[in-house]
Order: C-alpha cells, then sequence, then structure tokens
C-alpha cells in the first residue's frame, strides 16, 4: 500500500484507457503517454495495461506502508527513495516506511511533463466498464473518480511470478524513437474532414511554423496559440463522434487538440489528426513549450504504430532474456 | 449505381467518419442506425458509434487498405434500410427559468417570444434520442421546434449542473453531469442518466423518447 503525502493535485489513476463506451458517451481517458505506462509496466512484469499513477505536478510524494517493487517513467524528476537518487526508467524495491519523491522534470526545454509511478501488480482499484482509468466528468473510475489528495492510500495488486525489481534501466522512446522539427518536439497529422476549407497561408502556418502550448492545456485539450487559422466557408457542422488527436479550430482560429479525457464527439471544423503513435508526444510536452506539426499519410501512420508495437516487443524480448539469464531457465 | 452524396475521412488512424450530406432527419438517422448495427461485426471494428446523421467507426487495428473499407461502408450505405428502433418513451419533469434556466432571457431577446410561447414550444414534441455523445449518458434530441432555436453562446458557461434542459442552435439537450457548456439553459430536471454500475450504464439509448412535462413556469 502506498500513501500520498503531497497536495498536488491533478494526479491520477490511469490505465491504457477505457474501449467500448463510445456508444453510452463515455470517452476513453487512459494514460496521456501510453509508452511511459506501458513500458514501466513491462519493467515490473505487469499487462501493459495495468493501471499506474499519472503524475502532472510536481514535487509529488508517496510513502510505501509495505514493501513494493515500482519504477518511474515518463518525467524525469530526479526521484529519489528517502536520500538515495534513483535512475529514471528503473525498476527499484521499496522498503514499508521508504518515501519517494518526485522533483521537477528535468531536461530544459525537451524536459517532458508527466511521470507514472508504476508498482508491481499494478495500482488495485476497481475496474469500471473494462478499465481503471479516471473518467473525472463522468466521476468513475480510478480511485473513486477523482484526482488523487493527499491522505489517499492506494493498494497495489498481487504482483505477476515475473516480478522484476532488478535495477535494470530502459532508454526513454524520446531518445529511441526521436521526432523533432526545427529543434522542437513534432507530432505527426493526417489531415481531416475540413482541412480544404481553410486557406493556403493557414494550412502553410500550420505545418511550418511552431505553435505555444498555452496554460489553458491538460488532459481534456490541449489549447495551442500560433498564428490564427482562417476558413475559406463557414462550416455548419452536426454533432459527430471525435477522438483523442483531432485537432479542432474554434471561430477564433487558434486549434485544439484533444487528449485522453477529451469528450468523444463535437462539432467544431477539424483540421487534422494528431496520430495514434504520436499523442504521447504531445502529452508530454510542457506548458509554454512550441511543438511543430508534420504532414503524414495514411501508410506511414500506420507504420508509426507498429514501430511503437516493435519498441514494446523488444523490451519485453531483452527482459525475458535478462531474467533468463539470471535463473538460469 | 447511383453512389449518394457522403464523406468519408479519417480521424487519424483511430477512427473513420461517414457522414450522408443533407438535411438533418429521423429517416436519416434510422438509416444511420442499420448501418451501425450492420458495420459493428465488420472485421478489425471496434466500435460503430452513431452520431447526427453520421457514423463513426473506431478500430481495434487499423485497416491496412482504407480504400476498401471506404468501399464497404459506401456500399452498404446504398443498399441500408431505416431500422425503426422501437424506444422507450421517459417524461421528464421540468421547471423553466428561474435559478435553473439562466438564460432564458436570452433565448427571450433572440427569438422574440414569452416566456410561456417558449415553453409550450419546447415541451409540446415527443423528442427521438438520435445519438448518444458529449458526456457519460448525454442524448442529442431531433426534433426541436426551429423558432426556439438560439445560436450557441459566444463564451461558454464553465460549469453547468447535471439536469440543465439547454438549447444550442437547432438541438435541445439535458445535461447528465455537470460540466463547461455553449449551450443557453431554459430550464432544470431532476434524473439520473448515468450509472456505471448498472447495465447497460446509460439510460436512455438511440430509438427512445424524451418528453418534457412542465412542471413550474418561474418568471
Amino acid at each position: 500500500m502506498i500513501e500520498v503525502l503531497s497536495s498536488s493535485a491533478l494526479a491520477t489513476v490511469q490505465d491504457l484507457g477505457r474501449e467500448g463506451g463510445l456508444r453510452w458517451g463515455v470517452g476513453t481517458s487512459g494514460a496521456m503517454d501510453t509508452l511511459a505506462l506501458a513500458a514501466g509496466n513491462l519493467l515490473l512484469g505487469n499487462e501493459e495495461s495495468a493501471a499506474a499513477i499519472e503524475i502532472p505536478v510536481f514535487p509529488f510524494r508517496v510513502r510505501f506502508s509495505e514493501d513494493c517493487a515500482f519504477a518511474v517513467t515518463g518525467a524525469d524528476g530526479a526521484a529519489t527513495l528517502d536520500a538515495r537518487p534513483l535512475m529514471p526508467w528503473s525498476t527499484y524495491a521499496a522498503r514499508a516506511g521508504q518515501v519517494l519523491n518526485l522533483g521537477m522534470p528535468q531536461g530544459g526545454a525537451s524536459r517532458a511533463a508527466r511521470a507514472y509511478l508504476c508498482l508491481a501488480g499494478g495500482v488495485d482499484v476497481p475496474s469500471v466498464l473494462n478499465s481503471r482509468s479516471t473518467q473525472l466528468r463522468g466521476a468513475f473510475g480510478g480511485l473513486e473518480g477523482r484526482a488523487l489528495r493527499k491522505g489517499d492510500t492506494l493498494r497495489a495488486g498481487k504482483p505477476g511470478p515475473t516480478t522484476r525489481a532488478t535495477g535494470i534501466g530502459l532508454v526513454p522512446p524520446a531518445l529511441t524513437l526521436p521526432l523533432q522539427a526545427d529543434g522542437c518536439p513534432a507530432m505527426r497529422v493526417l489531415p481531416a474532414a475540413e482541412y480544404a476549407h481553410y486557406t493556403p497561408a493557414s494550412r502553410d502556418a500550420f505545418w511550418n511554423t511552431a505553435w505555444k502550448v498555452t496554460p489553458q492545456s491538460d488532459r481534456y485539450g490541449y489549447r495551442l496559440a500560433g498564428e490564427a487559422l482562417v476558413s475559406i466557408t463557414a462550416v455548419e457542422m452536426r454533432s459527430h463522434g471525435i477522438v483523442p488527436g483531432v485537432i479542432q479550430v474554434p471561430p477564433g482560429g487558434q486549434p485544439i487538440v484533444q487528449m485522453r479525457d477529451a469528450q468523444p464527439s463535437g462539432g467544431y471544423p477539424k483540421l487534422g489528426t494528431v496520430i495514434e503513435a504520436d499523442l504521447w508526444r504531445l502529452g508530454q510536452a510542457p506548458i509554454g513549450s512550441h511543438v511543430r506539426f508534420i504532414e503524414t499519410t495514411w501508410d506511414q501512420a500506420v507504420a508509426a504504430l507498429d514501430e511503437i508495437r516493435a519498441w514494446l516487443d523488444e523490451i519485453r524480448r531483452l527482459l525475458e532474456l535478462h531474467q533468463g539469464l539470471r535463473y538460469g531457465t | 449505381m447511383s453512389m449518394e452524396a457522403a464523406t468519408f475521412s479519417v480521424l487519424g488512424t483511430t477512427a473513420a467518419l461517414f457522414e450522408p450530406i443533407g438535411p438533418t432527419t429521423l429517416a436519416v438517422q434510422q438509416r444511420i442506425w442499420g448501418l451501425a448495427r450492420e458495420a459493428q461485426a465488420w472485421p478489425d471494428v471496434r466500435e460503430a458509434v452513431p452520431g447526427m446523421n453520421n457514423l463513426m467507426l473506431t478500430f481495434v487495428h487499423p485497416p491496412r487498405q482504407l480504400a476498401a473499407l471506404e468501399e464497404r461502408l459506401r456500399s452498404a450505405w446504398e443498399v441500408a434500410r431505416p431500422l425503426a428502433l422501437e424506444g422507450r418513451v421517459v417524461e421528464l419533469p421540468v421547471v423553466y427559468g428561474g435559478s435553473g434556466g439562466l438564460h432564458m432571457a436570452d433565448v427571450m431577446a433572440h427569438t422574440g417570444l414569452r416566456i410561456d410561447e417558449i415553453v409550450e414550444l419546447h415541451s409540446a414534441p415527443l423528442y427521438p434520442v438520435y445519438a448518444l455523445g458529449s458526456h457519460p449518458g448525454y442524448c442529442y434530441l431531433g426534433g426541436m421546434d426551429a423558432r426556439i432555436a438560439t445560436p450557441r453562446r459566444k463564451v461558454p458557461v464553465v460549469s453547468i449542473p447535471g439536469g440543465a434542459v439547454s438549447i444550442g442552435g437547432a438541438q435541445t439537450g439535458v445535461s447528465a453531469s455537470t460540466g463547461p457548456s455553449g449551450w443557453n439553459t431554459i430550464g432544470t430536471t431532476d434524473m439520473g442518466f448515468f450509472d456505471p454500475m448498472r447495465d447497460p450504464p446509460a439510460l436512455l439509448q438511440p430509438g427512445d423518447s424524451i418528453r418534457f412535462r412542465v412542471e413550474k413556469v418561474i418568471r
């Protein structure tokens, strides 16, 4: 069991997301950085989809009230266990009573925004509609359907037979799967239905200028600031399904990228969609940073998903190899 | 064979959107329901989600051949027959105006109608549930009288409570939980639309209907 010691709000329990509820108006929720969550779980011998704590505000502190293996992935917040500095993207064994502290993410302009605290066995909250992710609007999932508070306690599930706490570390995906444009983190985008409604100058600005992540950016959506995007014709939209990654352009012309807590339907014009394989990159872009968009094709976007699958499969293979060497199986 | 006008587009590799062109009608929506029921069984389709006279398909795996999916959707739409879902009628008692209907004055100003006229026009129809979306348990309704249509608010309200009855453009709806909204709230009702522990969790589904019963008008 762990106890939350800090009062920093907005930390939530998330897994890979809730599928199958769109017909009831239930969006997916789930980790903003699915690679960090899945990799952290693999390190601990969990299912990739096990629940963890997503932490967007620092410092964040928890106390372990029993022995527990854990890994911190995502943002590198110079973590310490009691006074001992920890490596990011690595597994450790905490003993009962030890305090884990996650500080401000390091890395200057290329720092990441969110850390994931993964526990061996996964965070054990009830599965609601097939997921443990927190559904803030619906007030269910996660811990009582809300963000964590100081004094909350969370239990870890029963660790699997392959639980590892061996100090193995991973190279983060921002380094192994880098994507940048002019020094800014970049995301590939597939044009959407209303793309052709925008002026050539606006389309050009969308692809060729940097977009600032404004303070009004959160798990619901990233509001970006840059040159106002102008449509040639006003289009009257009917409400239709949307998904995380969709880039909506409200009348003011400043785009909003839908993120994991986005509502599952909308009616604003859509310029494009950040592809599923790159949404984690935007989820890790901190407020105040700049991002760039790169036009892509269907085939490239599908191939990018394959690339992520291959990255996770390679981690699994290396961990199994390590396990085999260690135990002589 | 003449193909009916409809647009097909993708939402990244997560989903595809199919939008027939033309006026929003219940007849088209019934064909959307029919198409959704068929497409739900296709390989790689995770969910077939009706919108307002359109359909979104989300993917378990993105199809390698996107053109084949588009072709299949268009062919299925050509022959899609109306699925006349016979649902329940749920009556919702509404208190119109007052503190629970904060924007009634704006609807009166825009339409030039008196509060009693607005209440009469709003409570007269049987509203079919076209689709669910926006937030858990929220219903998109058809059938509002065009005379009370009122544009969405220029600045969205940060938080309106669950049960708020509101008008946004030519549509009306009831918030299922507290959250932000750009619609004009004209009244309030006391009904639980969603319970994750219930099966199904949403009170209403496409094909059901809502009737607003005037419980009280606060002038």
